[in-house]
Formats: structure tokens, C-alpha cells, sequence
């Protein structure tokens, strides 16, 4: 029971999938390309116009979107800062440790 | 904590650590141009920390120093945002034609010059510099911890 169960909970997903696989577009033709013409080919604002940069990923990642970069960092420092708090040395006397 | 492995596999962490921190930087650096970037580059060069840890234990007093160079890459990087607030934040002030980084590249298909890009190199290397000391703090800090936490047990 529990196997045919899996078994037919398991083709349908997998007929779920091969649909939505079917349905999918063409590699590197999205449907919308304003945002990819912006940032790759626009002579005013683009990446290599505007910021000089030929790789476009960094561009976006360091320019047009760069406070979430800094959003990144800061998630970063708070990790350590997490690390630091947790792993520093704290001198407990031999009373409080046991209760 | 003394522990150390054995002399041959110091010896491959002491010649592996070069390269290693090398292309760390070589990818912070050119992060404009090719694949990678700070956090990549970062991430690098923190794994010749996880190296040197594994080799040689928790070595040294590197808290302070890691700590502060990690504070420092994100106030540069925050001040270098500031920078263009004539304009907005983050904006590129420095591209084609600044003091740094001031050159130009041609529109299209070209090879690529390391003096291009404005801010954007200059923050990859703030970026980088954040995320190497940050993660070998994080790695030292563990590494640390486990070490006193087996002398408190041996003591207790």
C-alpha cells in the first residue's frame, strides 16, 4: 500500500515536472529582455557605458545594487559577531558552572 | 593548544599557502573583468587560514587584528558609497576619467584593461578584504573554542 502509494505520488510529480519542462523557453530568449538591454547593450546607462566595467555581473552586484551588497557584508559581520559572542572567553567561577 | 600534524603535511601547507592567497588576490583584482569577485576572492584566501589551522592548530593571537581589518573593509566600503552622494549612493563617481581606475573600456566585444571600472574594483578589494578576514575569524575563533573547550574538560 505504502509503496504504490510513493509510486503513483511519484509519477505524478514527475508528470508535473516533464509539463513545466515542456512549457519552458529557449535558452537566452527570455520573454522580457528591457532589464538585459539595459544593463548589456544601453549606450547612456549600461554597464560598459556607464561604470566602465566589461563584467556585467560585478557591475550589478557593486553599483546598481550595491546596498545589497552591503546588505551581504553586514550579514556577514553579524555572523562573526555571532561566533565571537558565543566562542569568547568568559571566566565562570566553579559555583556558577555547576549549579 | 600545541597540536600540530606532521612535518610533511607543514611543509605542503607552508609552500600551498602562496598560491593559494595568490590567486585570492588575483581574483579580488580583477573581479571587473573576469568570473569572481571580493566574496569569492575572499573566500580564497580564507581557505588558506582553514590550511594553516589544520596544519598547525590555533596558533597565535589573531583576534584583534582580524577583527579590526574586517571592521576596517566595511567602513571603506560604506565610505566609498558615501563617496558619490552628490549624486546617490553608490554612485560610480570615479569611472572613466577619476584619479583611480579612471580608464575607459569601448563599447562591445573587448579584452579588457585592469584600469577601468571606477569604484568597482576599489570595492571588490574593500569587499574582499571583509570577507577574507571574516571567515578566517570565523574558522580561528571555532578552532580556538574547540581547542580550550577540550582543556576545560581535561581540567574539570
Amino acid at each position: 500500500m505504502r509503496r504504490s502509494v510513493a509510486a503513483l505520488a511519484f509519477i505524478i510529480i514527475f508528470a508535473f515536472l516533464i509539463l513545466g519542462m515542456s512549457q519552458l523557453r529557449p535558452f537566452g530568449e527570455p520573454e522580457n529582455t528591457e532589464m538585459d538591454d539595459y544593463f548589456l547593450y544601453d549606450r547612456d546607462e549600461g554597464s560598459q557605458a556607464h561604470n566602465q566595467v566589461n563584467n556585467v555581473v560585478t557591475a550589478i552586484l557593486f553599483d546598481y545594487r550595491g546596498l545589497d551588497t552591503l546588505g551581504e557584508a553586514t550579514v556577514l559581520f553579524s555572523a562573526v559577531s555571532g561566533v565571537v559572542a558565543v566562542l569568547r572567553k568568559v571566566k565562570r567561577s566553579q559555583k556558577e558552572v555547576h549549579g | 593548544m600545541n597540536w600540530k600534524m606532521s612535518r610533511v603535511v607543514r611543509t605542503v601547507a607552508d609552500v600551498m599557502v602562496v598560491p593559494i592567497i595568490i590567486f585570492g588576490v588575483y581574483l579580488i583584482i580583477h573581479g571587473h573583468l573576469t568570473p569572481g569577485g571580493g566574496f569569492q576572492g575572499g573566500a580564497v584566501i580564507a581557505s588558506s587560514t582553514a590550511l594553516l589551522i589544520i596544519a598547525y592548530g590555533s596558533f597565535g593571537k589573531h583576534k584583534d587584528s582580524l577583527s579590526s581589518l574586517e571592521s576596517t573593509g566595511l567602513t571603506l566600503f560604506i565610505l566609498l558609497a558615501f563617496l558619490g552622494i552628490g549624486y546617490t549612493v553608490f554612485y560610480n563617481f570615479l569611472a572613466s576619467g577619476g584619479a583611480v581606475f579612471g580608464g575607459s573600456v569601448h563599447y562591445g566585444i573587448n579584452p579588457g584593461r585592469l584600469d577601468s571600472g571606477g569604484t568597482v574594483p576599489l570595492m571588490n578589494i574593500m569587499v574582499g578584504l571583509e570577507v577574507a578576514a571574516a571567515l578566517s575569524l570565523i574558522l580561528w575563533m571555532m578552532a580556538k573554542g574547540s581547542d580550550s573547550m577540550d582543556v576545560e574538560e581535561v581540567k574539570g
